[in-house]
């Protein structure tokens, strides 16, 4: 069962070396990362459930707006919605008829673990069915490249898919402080006894937030699948990934996923600028320093000790 | 050994004759020659998950073990293949290499519990392939193959084990091989379990403050544990690099070291054989379904999906009764 090495999501030729550059290239890169984390961690922090399934989920996403707008020619942003409501479905279903049942009935809460990796199996094995596990890119969405007196260079693509993830992180921030099911969410992470005290349907909120949480991750797929193009081996990495973010900013913490998230793309992009002479180890580094942290503040920047 | 009753004794003696006597007739009576490397495979798998399995007996949930098993097969495999050193010596000295690192790991990371633990070790696993892809010594992607078969042994100038390339069944004395190893592994971990140490173990399991508050050196026993925990792992890896005469940097990744948990979780965590039959049914029902094609995958993870679901305390937990529950057979 070895999966094919696969091309890492966002680092693809990132061009110059210039200061300038490699900052533009980390908060690209941050803020890709903070949507993949955000939508761990708020699965992580609702229901104490570590999702191994959600690099699948981000590349479900990535094959359906590949599916609408690469194959069929509708415009992209119905392509994104339909990856929204695709993963929100599929992520509410999963809640409903699989962890819901299983946290009920299990007398240890590491089945969960358990179940997560059974169906990041099947959801890998249902991408390969569908969609062949052949790599898949679409048109680009805008052409031309920004170049400000080559210091930095960098894609209108690029660009315009940043600015959405941020818009997206805004809006989610928002969503969790102002709305009232953001609101419950949030009382949920919280304290679940207390939050069902109040008088919140815990049951059907931890549906809302898993679902939310999978549509997160099916929206940066379809944010990324007009950049670096899609296949079936990049879930395990991206789930990787996703928890050295949250592991960096604490985990069931949403500021903290933000934080991790930007912190590892700036790693990421100084590491790649800076390191890339000495060979491919950027992740070693970062590896061994993470360790170092986590020695010093094993709980994260923002975490609750013991999570 | 105290505490055996003649009940254990015998259905122990029974599992001694099926693997060391009856698989090989039911394999040579019905000329399935491949199931050799199936359960050989079985076998060596089931001494790395025996490891994971003792990382959770004191509370950690394990996703590291293929980093173990890596660095175990890539130790051996330099030791033969580049050294020249007898097998037999690089077996023990990959498990003990694979120790001395989990130590130096083990010393920041021992102290994350729960996810961060699961977390960090699942990273671990990606780290150790893309050093093994860096280092000039394991040659990066390209791996080191053709690694020699194991030499003889001989002792005072008495032959006790043939060279395995003059051998008539090579696949037959690495079955046995892996079978003894696999069968000393679990009686060493049967025999933790039940002594002092495994007592304090469980102790740590339910409350790590509690044992420490009676005077348990928790960080001393952490570090200990992950040890022969990766040890195991080690020696799993490098029997697996002997066996495949080649090692690379995706041996072992992240979806092995994903596999070594679910290994100990479906058969059970709280039965020291739970791992051995995990490693079976997983593997054995991968490659049974082999013949699916394409759907190989879908009816695997169905099935899982569906023995999560209806049995979340593992296989053994089906056992009427509880015959040597916590300690197996």
């Amino acid at each position: 069962m070895l999966t094919p090495r696969a091309p890492r999501p966002g680092n693809g030729k990132l061009a110059g070396t210039s200061m300038e550059q490699v900052l533009a290239n980390g908060i690209y890169l941050g803020a890709q990362y903070a949507m993949i984390a955000l939508g761990l961690t708020l699965i992580f922090a609702l229901m104490n459930v570590l999702n191994f399934a959600h690099g699948q989920m981000y590349v479900i996403g990535g094959f359906v707006t590949y599916t609408i707008y690469g194959q069929l020619g509708l415009p992209y942003i119905v392509a994104l919605l339909a990856s929204c409501v695709t993963l929100a479905v599929l992520g509410a279903l999963i809640e409903r008829f699989l962890f819901a049942p299983v946290i009920k009935g299990s007398s240890r809460e590491e089945s969960t673990m358990l179940l997560a990796a059974g169906i990041a199996f099947l959801l890998d094995a249902l991408i390969l069915l569908i969609f062949g596990e052949k790599q898949r890119g679409v048109p680009k969405i805008v052409n031309g490249v920004l170049n400000w007196d080559f210091r930095v260079i960098m894609p209108y693509d690029r660009i315009l898919i940043c600015a959405l993830a941020i818009l997206s992180i805004i809006a989610f921030i928002s969503f969790m402080h102002y709305s009232k099911t953001g609101r419950a969410l949030r009382a949920l992470a919280q304290d679940r006894t207390a939050a069902q005290l109040m008088g919140v349907d815990v049951d059907r909120y931890s549906t809302i937030g898993f679902a939310l949480g999978a549509m997160l991750a099916g929206l940066v797929g379809g944010l990324l699948v007009t950049i670096t193009g899609v296949n079936l081996g990049m879930g395990g990495p991206t789930s990787v990934k996703a928890f050295m973010m949250v592991m960096i900013g604490g985990a069931g913490v949403i500021s903290g996923a933000i934080a991790g998230g930007f912190i590892l793309g700036f790693m990421e992009a100084i590491g790649l600028a800076v390191l890339s002479q000495y060979g491919d180890i950027t992740y070693l580094v970062i590896f061994v320093s993470l360790m170092i942290f986590l020695a010093i503040r094993p709980q994260g920047l923002m975490g609750k000790p013991w999570g | 050994m105290n505490g055996l009753t003649s009940k254990q004794l015998i259905g122990f003696s029974i599992f001694l004759l099926a693997i060391f006597v009856g698989v090989p007739m039911a394999i040579s009576a019905t000329g399935r020659w491949d199931f050799y490397f199936t359960l050989t495979s079985v076998a060596l798998l089931a001494i790395a998950s025996a490891g994971v399995w003792l990382t959770f007996y004191i509370g950690r949930i394990n996703i590291g073990q293929g980093a173990f098993a890596l660095i175990g097969a890539y130790v051996s495999a330099i030791l033969v293949a580049k050294a020249g050193i007898s097998f037999w010596i690089s077996l023990p000295v990959a498990g003990i290499f694979a120790a001395l690192v989990s130590v130096l790991i083990g010393l920041p990371i021992l102290r994350l519990r729960g996810v961060y633990f699961a977390m960090i070790t699942l990273v671990l696993t990606q780290v150790v392939t893309l050093t093994a892809l860096a280092l000039p010594i394991t040659n990066g992607a390209k791996g080191i193959t053709s690694i020699p078969l194991p030499g003889g042994i001989s002792l005072f100038g008495l032959q006790i084990l043939p060279p395995f390339d003059s051998m008539a069944d090579t696949k037959l004395a690495f079955y046995i091989l892996a079978c003894i190893l696999m069968v000393l592994t679990y009686l060493a971990l049967w025999r933790l379990v039940h002594s002092r140490l495994g007592h304090i173990c469980r102790s740590m399991q339910q409350n790590e403050e509690l044992a420490s508050s009676i005077g348990i050196n928790i960080a001393y026993i952490r570090i200990i544990i992950f040890a022969i925990s990766s040890f195991f792992g080690g020696i799993g890896g490098a029997l697996f690099g002997s066996i495949s005469q080649s090692v690379y940097p995706s041996s072992f990744q992240v979806q092995d070291s994903v596999n070594f948990m679910l290994n100990c979780f479906l058969g059970g965590l709280g039965y020291v054989f739970g791992p051995m039959l995990g490693t079976l049914t997983l593997y054995f029902g991968w490659d049974l379904l082999f013949t699916l094609g394409k759907y190989q995958l879908l009816v695997y993870s169905v099935l899982l999906i569906l023995v999560i679901r209806f049995l979340p305390n593992g296989l053994l937990s089906l056992r009427l009764g509880n015959i040597g529950k916590g300690g197996g057979k």
